[in-house]
C-alpha cells in the first residue's frame, strides 16, 4: 500500500487537489469545503517533502502517465528544482489554507465560500502540475487551469471592493496572451524537433540551434512565460490584482503563482534550451540584466509612494522578482543558486508579510497604510510579524532575505561585476525606507482615540508566525535550503535534458 | 530578392499573422470589453490555425486509419493538442464574459474609459484620509 503510494506519488499530488475540487463544489457547505481543503492541501504537503527527500537521495524520478513511456506519453519528472518548487507550492497552499477559515469567513459570503474553496484547489492542482510535469504541452495545460482559477478567485474580491472584478479582467487578458504565446513557441518547436517532452526536446535543439525557428520559439516562450511571471516590464497586471484580491488569495497567489512561472522559465532557459545557447545569443545578459535591475529599483521607488499596504507589498514583489531575473542573468551557478533560494525564501516572507495584512484587514477592515495607526501597541504579534517579515525582504542578518542577497552578491562578485553588487546593496535600502513607513505609523504614531482593536485571533496569528518563524529558522540554518538550491542549479546548469527517459521505441 | 511563388505558396502563414497581429491590435486599441474579449480569441484562432497548419503533410489525408499502408497521413497530434487549447479558449472566453457581465453589474459600464474614471473617483475617495 505504502510502496503503491509512493510508486504513484507525482500524480497523487496533482490529481488528489484536482478531485477533491469538484467536490467542495457538489456539497455546498462551507466547512466541510474547508475540512476537504485543509486535508488535502495538507496531504500534499506531506507527499511533497516526501518527494522532495526521495529525489534528494536518490536522484531525478521519473513518473510515466498510465504507463505511457516518453516522448509518446506524458512524463512527470522531479529533480531538485521542481522537488523544491512543489514543497514551496504545497505548504503556502496549507499554510494559507488554515488561515483561510477565518479571513476567508469574514471576507466571502458563505453561499460563495464553497466555490471559492473549489478555485482554490483547482489553482493549487494546476501549480503543482506546472512544476511537475516534464512535458510542455502538458505544462500548458496546468498553467491554465491555475490561471483560470486564480482570476476566479481574484475576482471574488469584489465582494468587498468591486475593483477586483477589473483587476481580474487585466490579468485574464494578460495572462491569456502569455499562455497563447507560450503554445505559439511550443508549436514551433514541434515542427522542427517533433517532440513535447522537454528532455527530448533538450537533445533534439542541440543540431537545431542554427535555424531561425529555435530563437524565435525562445523568444516567444520566454515573454509569454514572463508575463506570468510579471517581469519587469510586463508587471501591469499584479499589482491590482494583488491589492484586490481576498487577503487569503494574495497571499497564495505572490508565494507560489509567480514562483511557479519562474521555474517553468528556468526549466526552459536551461533544460530545454541549454544555458549555453541562451547566453551565447547574449539575449539573457543584455536583457535580463537591466530588466533585473530597473525592476529592483523602479518598482521599489513606486513602492516607497503606496499609501496602500497590500499594493506597496506587491509591487515590492515585481522588485523581488527582478532579483530572481538578475540571479539568472550572471550566467553562473552561484547567480542560479541565488536565484532558486529566493524563489523558496521570498514565498516565505512574501507570504508571511500579506498574511499578517490580512490580519490587520480582519480587525480594521482596511488596507490603507492609515488603519495601521498605532497599531504597534494594539495588535502586538501582527506587527511583530510584519516588521520579522519585513527585515526579511530588506534582508537583514539572521532572516532568509540575506541568505539569497548574500548569493547574489557572491555571485556578482563571482562575474567580476562589482557594480552590480553595489547596486543590490543599494536597492535594498530602498526596501528599508517602504517598511520603515509601515512600521513608523504603526509603532510611532498614536492610534486613533476611541478605537479599540483587539489582537487577531489565534486562528489568523498561527498560520501567519509559521511562515515568519521559518523566514528565520531558514535564515539562521540556512544549509538545507543552500544545499537543495545548489543542487538544483548544478543540475539544471550542466546536464540539461539529464537522466533522458530510456529511448526503447522502434 | 523575394520569391513571389514561395511567399503565394505559404499562405495559410499569412493568414495567421494578420489573424494574430489583427487580434492583438483589437485588444490594445479598443476600449470596449467585450471587444477585448473577441480580439482575444482572433488571436487564439490564428494559433489554433498555425497548429492545425503544421500538421499538414503535403498529400496526407485525415489520419483515420484505411488499412492501406501506403496511405500517407496528416499528423494527428497537433489536431489532438489544439482541441485543448479550443478547450481552454472556451473557458477563458466564457469565464471573461462572466467577469464582464459582473463589471457592468457593479460599474454600470463596459467602456474601459468609464470603468478608469470611476475607479480613480473611488481613489481619490479613499485618497485623503491617507
Amino acid at each position: 500500500m505504502i510502496a503503491a503510494l509512493k510508486a504513484h506519488l507525482p500524480i497523487l499530488l496533482v490529481a488528489v487537489p484536482l478531485f477533491a475540487a469538484p467536490l467542495c463544489a457538489l456539497f455546498r457547505h462551507p466547512l466541510f469545503a474547508w475540512t476537504v481543503s485543509m486535508l488535502v492541501t495538507a496531504a500534499a504537503f506531506a507527499g511533497s517533502l516526501c518527494l522532495l527527500a526521495m529525489v534528494m537521495a536518490g536522484g531525478p524520478l521519473s513518473y510515466y502517465l498510465g504507463g505511457w513511456a516518453p516522448p509518446w506519453g506524458i512524463e512527470f519528472r522531479l529533480d531538485a528544482v521542481n522537488a523544491i518548487i512543489l514543497v514551496i507550492v504545497a505548504g503556502v497552499g496549507a499554510v494559507t489554507m488554515a488561515y483561510a477559515r477565518a479571513s476567508v469567513g469574514q471576507e466571502i459570503s458563505r453561499a460563495a465560500q464553497p466555490l471559492f474553496y473549489t478555485a482554490m484547489l483547482l489553482c493549487l492542482a494546476g501549480l503543482m502540475g506546472v512544476a511537475a510535469t516534464g512535458d510542455a504541452f502538458n505544462l500548458f495545460v496546468f498553467l491554465e487551469i491555475s490561471s483560470l482559477s486564480s482570476y476566479v478567485i481574484i475576482a471574488m474580491g469584489a465582494e468587498r471592493d468591486k475593483r477586483a472584478l477589473t483587476s481580474a479582467y487585466t490579468y485574464l487578458m494578460m495572462g491569456t496572451i502569455g499562455a497563447t504565446f507560450y503554445v505559439i513557441g511550443i508549436g514551433l518547436i514541434y515542427t522542427v524537433t517533433g517532440t513535447l517532452n522537454m528532455a527530448d526536446m533538450a537533445a533534439r535543439i542541440g543540431e537545431l540551434e542554427q535555424t531561425r525557428t529555435i530563437p524565435v520559439a525562445f523568444a516567444f516562450i520566454l515573454v509569454g512565460l514572463a508575463l506570468k511571471l510579471a517581469m519587469y516590464p510586463l508587471h501591469l497586471w499584479l499589482p491590482n490584482a494583488y491589492t484586490y484580491a481576498p487577503t487569503v488569495v494574495t497571499a497564495f497567489l505572490a508565494a507560489t503563482s509567480t514562483k511557479v512561472a519562474g521555474y517553468a522559465s528556468l526549466r526552459f532557459i536551461y533544460t530545454v534550451f541549454a544555458a549555453d545557447f541562451a547566453f551565447e545569443e547574449r539575449t539573457l545578459l543584455f536583457l535580463f540584466l537591466p530588466l533585473g535591475l530597473v525592476a529592483m529599483f523602479a518598482s521599489s521607488a513606486v513602492a516607497i509612494f503606496q499609501s496602500d499596504v497590500k499594493r506597496l507589498l506587491a509591487y515590492s514583489s515585481i522588485a523581488q522578482v527582478g532579483y530572481m531575473v538578475l540571479g539568472v542573468s550572471y550566467g553562473n551557478v552561484t547567480g542560479l543558486s541565488a536565484t532558486i533560494l529566493h524563489l523558496f525564501n521570498h514565498a516565505l516572507m512574501k507570504g508571511g508579510l500579506f498574511l499578517a495584512v490580512g490580519c490587520v484587514i480582519f480587525r480594521t477592515g482596511s488596507h490603507s497604510i492609515d488603519a495601521f495607526r498605532g497599531l504597534g501597541r494594539q495588535m502586538p504579534w501582527t506587527m511583530a510579524a510584519f516588521v520579522i517579515g519585513g527585515l526579511a525582504l530588506i534582508g537583514l542578518p539572521a532572516t532568509v532575505g540575506f541568505v539569497s542577497k548574500w548569493y547574489l552578491v557572491l555571485g556578482a562578485f563571482e562575474r567580476g561585476w562589482w557594480p552590480v553588487a553595489l547596486l543590490i546593496v543599494a536597492s535594498s535600502l530602498l526596501a528599508v525606507i517602504y517598511i520603515w513607513r509601515v512600521v513608523e505609523i504603526a509603532y510611532l504614531q498614536p492610534a486613533p482615540a476611541g478605537v479599540a482593536v483587539k489582537e487577531a485571533p489565534l486562528s489568523l496569528l498561527l498560520p501567519c508566525w509559521v511562515l515568519i518563524l521559518a523566514c528565520v529558522v531558514f535564515g539562521v540554518y540556512a544549509d538545507p535550503t543552500v544545499t537543495i538550491a545548489e543542487t538544483a542549479a548544478q543540475s539544471l546548469f550542466f546536464d540539461p535534458g539529464a537522466g533522458l527517459p530510456p529511448m526503447d521505441g522502434p | 530578392m523575394i520569391d513571389f511563388a514561395q511567399v503565394l505558396s505559404h499562405y495559410n502563414y499569412w493568414v495567421i499573422i494578420t489573424l494574430m497581429m489583427t487580434g492583438l491590435y483589437i485588444i490594445v486599441a479598443r476600449g470596449n470589453l467585450i471587444k477585448k474579449i473577441v480580439g482575444l480569441n482572433i488571436f487564439q484562432v490564428s494559433v489554433f490555425l498555425f497548429y492545425i497548419t503544421i500538421s499538414k503533410v503535403a498529400g496526407g489525408t485525415a489520419p483515420i486509419l484505411t488499412g492501406d499502408p501506403d496511405t500517407v497521413y496528416s499528423n494527428p497530434l497537433p489536431h489532438v493538442l489544439i482541441l485543448t487549447a479550443i478547450v481552454v479558449g472556451v473557458a477563458t472566453t466564457a469565464l471573461g464574459l462572466a467577469l464582464v457581465v459582473r463589471i457592468k453589474e457593479a460599474f454600470g459600464t463596459i467602456e474601459e474609459d468609464d470603468i478608469l474614471e470611476i475607479e480613480h473617483a473611488l481613489e481619490s475617495e479613499t485618497e485623503p484620509q491617507a
